[in-house]
């Protein structure tokens, strides 16, 4: 079964794409879609199997890869819950957006090439989470960074796109470079980088100055043991500690770049000049959370370096804080959106950062439906409006098309969190997010509390922004042109139809799956292992409790998503319904910091002139001063140039003249006999 | 089989082919048609018998198979051919290419015919005849005479500042053969022997080796390219023919990194770990140092040939890294880029032969009449920046792991070339395939034809194939491999061990 849930997307991908123009677009649609349905299906059948029942990790080796001396990796599959979940998520959005695009991608010539990319991204993002190692990992990593380049590229004929595109592939690159060392790292320090070694070696890296009940001179063995030096990284000779610390931090930046975090986040906003549907598969709902997956797969080595998590709890809020102020200002819907994704990133990291992975993942799942609804929403209002995007151009459709302005409202009501706190009733993102703020609030290492305050900020924005896009998209009087608004339509029911499922998620996801994800510790919860649902997929130290911990939080705390839940809905009304020259006048009072947030806080700028300019001004120095200059001036071209010179001074000496070529004759002869005279007698 | 020479049958199987193209003295189409043929045919049948090397052999012997040894002039020198791991695969892969280059000369060489496609045979014999001899005199004759035909077909067919070029080449590589040639020498006077064999099995004094590394590493240097004496090869591919360029980047750039294995890190090991550092400076030099140069190119030949150095920085990273993953890798890495190098060549040559020019921004919008050629260029460009599941990543993911061992500092370093070359690579496919087509001149161009097909598809497969099962070629190499580092870390060991000796002796 898991060999068809990962393989099959592939040869969907291949069927498009090798045979698309002879069997045509109609059969590639059909083909791709009815596959990616059948594996979605599947997909809930493991995900029951694994929820319900005892079933161990399972895993199933397919194909040896990498054999070289002590190195060993296979293409191999690792299942277990949260690979189950990962499953769900990924299948369930890539078939509803497959189908979605049949309708969404319907005057687009090139739709089998479409239909592949699709598939070929849903191929690779399940070989990331069903590997069981780093390296397949990183290939299914790659894997998707390339067919987010060919999608975001796809309208090749736009230049913006074929830039996004470039941008995207090599900003995720430098988190590459990031997971590559880490992946050497681990290599190094567990000669081997199969997860079943590392996780079963990564106990004794546990800090051992509390280790109870062994002998005194065990205790010290094990502390020679632990101040050992295992890496030399950078001139620094690591401990175990140390060197754990390191390598989750390397591991991390893979993470950043992929989940578009703070400083690796540029290409993201930059992505949506790809096809609607594409954003929200890829940028939305499940690429950008492989960061958020490998960290919650590492948890084992995570776990046991405060350091890396801490690193991991500040990179978090401040994106999520980050994207949140950008998110405010922006004018084009789908902009708006993507930081809001980066936002919501952010919330996932912060989780994991204090240790709360369950509700990380949890926050995964339940984004993935709301996120997708809102993107497919989104693409479903630009498509009713003529490929606008700017909803300063937009405004009162939403008696034109009220099937997607109800899923949009849905989604929006499931990203701020609606919810009557202290009982559950509420959507998805009542559940997950306010779990991950409740988790900063009692985390325990040192950045716990500054991301708690961060969150709390980021709530009011989120839900700001989010009824900002709803009441500039949907309300007021229509700023289009007349002769837009003639032909504003509702979509066809092969793009309302994924809208609904979504939004039946977006709703219910929270209600029905958080006792599975975030539950209260059942029985047989120990030693530091998950509940019952994750069993062995995520790792807990000794010391963390969080999951139960916080369901026990002041009511204060509770209420506070809730206060700024209700704030930002309040605000975003005021200004954008009840008087819409607020914002303007705001603007123009504050125009530096308006100016600041417009402009993404200045990143892609700022990378210009510090990253990308110098690059190609030191391509060129080396090249022009360097290569042609230094090296073949005194090279070959040197060497050359004196040849010839010399040669021409011998061509002077030929002068033609007899008594030129006697006296130099003579003057051999005469050195000659010298030589031989003195050479003789030595 | 047991008994037939089969190296000496692929190595001088071309030969054949020279004899029956001089009888051919016509100078009319047909004449041509039947040159092109029988070159063609004859390297074809060579590829044939060189698989049945591979069907031959033993994986699980770590020495030399196939041997064949007959003495030479009575001089000690004989004429002594065998492969193993390290080196057989380098066999198959000249004997693969050679094909693959007289199909891209077909239409693209007018002009003696004849001439050039013995230029390319007698090369094709001089090459496989590097990898297979076991005496180090017959290794240098090949070595070197394999400069000659280089030499003339960038002299004779090459592009407008062709003598320049092949003038600079011949003088690069001259000055490393020189010193090479006095090494060998005072190799002889040591060992008393010149077969290669005799020679792995023989201790240099320490004192020695460091001289003779430095004679042979001038020589191997120049070869791969190692940065500095790399520039060479730009101008050397900018100006060869197309056939010429895949074989100078998929084949000749190999020669050095196999003659380091050979002989640089199996006959001076203790030399080459104390200068592993300098191999690994120059390297990681050549990595980031010519993926910004590649960068900056406005010629699209240049820029591979820039990407060529930066690759095979890694190759000599890996080698000397002297560890399982740095050596496989670096082999492995080789052959990849062997693949991928000559297929980004072959994919210049294609747009060469219909506009004549290789200046990137004379293209623009090729996906909208060349799909076919937009897709085999994107996976030879994917390969190129070493996405995992292409043949590129795993020698480049293996060297780096490798070196990773060895030294931090540098791994650091080289793996910047990962974010480098995705930016140089993605940034020439976008000038070239993406984007609208607006160059009246291009809206004529046509997609692959079927000569080029036959070319470039099976070059998508193997580049894939490798990718995602390279264990045929690890199978390979495994063996000789292992004995290798262990032959390696015995002779540190005992190196030490002096060491130590004569520090209690003070």
């Amino acid at each position: 079964m898991y060999h068809a849930i990962v393989f099959l997307p592939l040869i969907g991908a291949l069927i498009a794409g090798l045979f698309g123009r002879s069997i045509g677009a109609k059969a590639s649609e059909y083909i791709t879609s009815g596959i990616m349905v059948l594996v979605a299906v599947l997909s809930w059948i493991a995900f029951g199997i694994f929820a319900f029942s005892d079933e161990p990790t399972i895993t199933i080796e397919v194909l040896r890869w990498i054999q070289t001396g002590t190195l060993d990796i296979s293409w191999a599959f690792r299942i277990d819950t949260l690979t189950a979940v990962m499953l769900v998520v990924v299948n369930t959005v890539s078939s509803l957006v497959h189908v979605y695009s049949i309708g969404y991608m319907h005057h687009d010539p090139d739709r089998p090439r479409f239909f592949s990319y699709l598939s070929l991204f849903t191929f690779a993002m399940l070989m990331l989470v069903t590997s069981d190692n780093l390296v397949q990992m990183f290939f299914g990593w790659e894997g998707v960074g390339l067919a987010s380049y060919l999608l975001i590229g796809f309208w090749y004929k736009k230049p913006s796109a074929c830039a996004a595109a470039m941008k995207a592939f090599i900003v995720n690159r430098v988190g590459d470079f990031g997971f590559a060392l880490g992946i050497f790292g681990v290599f190094v320090l567990f000669g081997s980088v199969n997860f079943e070694t590392i996780f079963a070696n990564a106990a004794s890296y546990l800090p051992t100055g509390d280790a109870h009940g062994a002998a005194e001179a065990a205790t010290e063995a094990m502390h020679a043991a632990d101040t050992e030096t295992v890496l030399n990284f950078l001139g620094y000779h690591l401990d175990k500690a140390h060197a754990l610390t390191i390598v989750c931090l390397l591991l991390f930046m893979g993470a950043m770049g992929k989940s578009a975090q703070f400083l690796l986040h540029t290409w993201l906003p930059d992505a949506m000049e790809g096809p609607t549907p594409v954003s929200a598969l890829i940028h939305a709902a499940t690429m950008v959370t492989a960061g958020v997956f490998m960290v919650a797969r590492m948890s084992p080595l995570f776990e046991l370096s405060a350091t890396a998590l801490t690193v991991v709890t500040v990179v978090g809020a401040i994106t999520a804080f980050f994207a949140a102020t950008v998110g405010l200002v922006q004018n084009d819907i789908k902009r708006v959106i993507a930081y809001s994704t980066c936002s919501q990133l952010g919330y996932m990291f912060v989780a994991l950062g204090v240790g709360a992975y369950g509700a990380g993942v949890f926050h995964l799942f339940t984004h993935a439906f709301f996120k997708a609804l809102l993107f497919l929403g989104a693409g479903s209002v630009i498509h009713a409006v003529s490929d606008e995007q700017d909803m300063r151009r937009m405004g009162g459709l939403r008696s034109h098309i009220p099937m997607t302005y109800w899923m949009m409202v849905i989604g929006t009501l499931a990203l701020t969190g609606v919810g009557l706190p202290g009982t559950i009733i509420g959507t998805a993102g009542f559940f997950s997010k306010d779990a991950i703020i409740e988790s900063a609030y009692v985390g325990h290492n040192p950045a716990a509390g500054f991301a708690f305050g961060l969150l709390v900020i980021a709530a009011l924005f989120t839900s700001f922004y989010s009824w900002r896009l709803i009441f500039m998209t949907f309300h007021g009087k229509p700023r289009a042109s007349a002769d837009v608004m003639h032909h504003v339509h509702e979509s066809p029911p092969v793009m309302l139809i994924p809208l609904y499922v979504l939004a039946a998620g977006a709703l219910l996801a929270g209600f029905v799956f958080h006792d599975f994800f975030i539950g209260h510790a059942a029985e047989g919860h120990h030693e530091g292992w998950y509940n019952e649902f994750w069993r062995t997929a995520l790792f807990a130290g000794e010391g963390n409790h969080i999951l139960e911990e916080f369901h026990h939080v002041p009511w204060a705390v509770k209420l506070s998503p809730f206060i700024v839940m209700v704030l930002g809905v309040i605000t975003a009304w005021y200004m954008y319904i009840r008087s819409p020259q607020t914002p303007k006048t705001l603007a123009a009072q504050h125009e530096g910091l308006y100016k600041f947030l417009l402009n993404k806080w200045y990143f892609d700028e700022l990378y210009d002139f510090l990253f990308v300019k110098p690059a190609m001004r030191l391509g060129r120095f080396l090249w022009k001063r360097g290569d042609g200059w230094l090296i073949d001036g005194f090279g070959p071209d040197g060497v050359a140039a004196r040849v010839r010179e010399v040669t021409g001074r011998v061509v002077r000496l030929q002068t033609g003249y007899l008594y030129h070529y006697a006296f130099a004759m003579l003057i051999g002869v005469a050195a000659l006999v010298t030589w031989m005279m003195l050479g003789g007698s030595v | 089989m047991a008994g037939m020479p089969i190296l000496s049958l692929v190595t001088f199987l071309p030969l054949v082919g020279v004899l029956i193209i001089l009888f051919i003295n016509d100078d009319s189409d047909l004449a041509r048609r039947n040159i092109r043929m029988v070159a063609l045919l004859t390297t074809a049948f060579t590829f044939l018998i060189s698989l049945l090397i591979w069907i031959g052999f033993d994986t699980a012997d770590p020495g030399f198979q196939f041997v064949e040894k007959v003495d030479w002039l009575d001089s000690g020198i004989s004429y002594h051919m065998g492969v193993d791991g390290i080196s057989m695969l380098f066999v198959i892969l000249t004997t693969f290419l050679m094909p693959l280059c007289i199909l891209a000369s077909w239409e693209a060489v007018q002009k003696r015919v004849k001439a050039y496609m013995i230029a390319f045979l007698i090369l094709e014999t001089l090459m496989v005849g590097v990898f297979c001899a076991l005496d180090i005199v017959l290794f240098y004759v090949f070595f070197e005479g394999g400069l000659i035909p280089m030499f003339i077909i960038i002299g004779v067919w090459g592009g407008k500042r062709r003598v320049y070029a092949s003038f600079k080449f011949f003088l690069y590589t001259l000055l490393g053969s020189v010193l090479m040639l006095i090494a060998i020498m005072a190799m002889y006077w040591d060992a008393g022997t010149t077969s290669i064999p005799g020679l792995l099995e023989h201790d240099f004094p320490v004192s020695m080796q460091t001289w003779l590394w430095v004679a042979f590493f001038a020589s191997f240097a120049v070869k791969m390219p190692m940065w500095p004496v790399h520039t060479w090869l730009p101008d050397a591919h900018v100006e060869a023919p197309t056939a010429g360029s895949v074989i100078l980047a998929g084949i000749l750039l190999k020669l050095g990194g196999y003659g380091l294995i050979r002989f640089s890190l199996s006959m001076f090991p203790v030399a080459s770990a104390e200068l592993s550092g300098f191999v690994f400076t120059l390297s990681v030099i050549a990595i980031v140092y010519t993926s910004l140069v590649a960068l900056m190119q406005e010629d699209i030949k240049k820029l591979i040939a820039y990407s060529s150095v930066a690759h095979m920085g890694y190759v000599t990273m890996g080698i000397f890294a002297a560890n399982h993953q740095g050596l496989d890798g670096a082999i492995f890495q080789m052959l990849s880029h062997g693949l991928v190098s000559g297929a980004l060549f072959l994919c210049v040559g294609v747009v060469y032969d219909r506009m004549h020019t290789r200046e990137i921004s004379a293209y623009g919008g090729l996906v909208n009449i060349m799909p076919r050629y937009a897709v085999a260029f994107m996976v030879f460009t994917m390969a190129n920046v070493g996405l995992p599941g292409t043949s590129g990543f795993v020698g480049e993911f293996l060297t780096l792991m490798g070196i990773f061992q060895a030294n931090t500092w540098f791994a650091v370093v080289a793996t910047l070339g990962v974010i480098l070359s995705a930016a140089y690579a993605l940034w020439l496919y976008r000038r070239v395939i993406f984007g609208v087509l607006e160059k009246e001149s291009l809206k004529a161009m046509l997609d692959l034809s079927g000569r080029e097909k036959v070319i470039l598809y099976p070059l998508i497969v193997l580049t894939i194939f490798f990718g995602v099962y390279p264990a045929p070629v690890f199978d390979v190499t495994t063996a000789s491999v292992d004995a290798l580092l262990s032959d390696y870390s015995a002779a540190l060991e005992a190196a030490r061990a002096v060491a130590d000796v004569a520090m209690a002796a003070h």
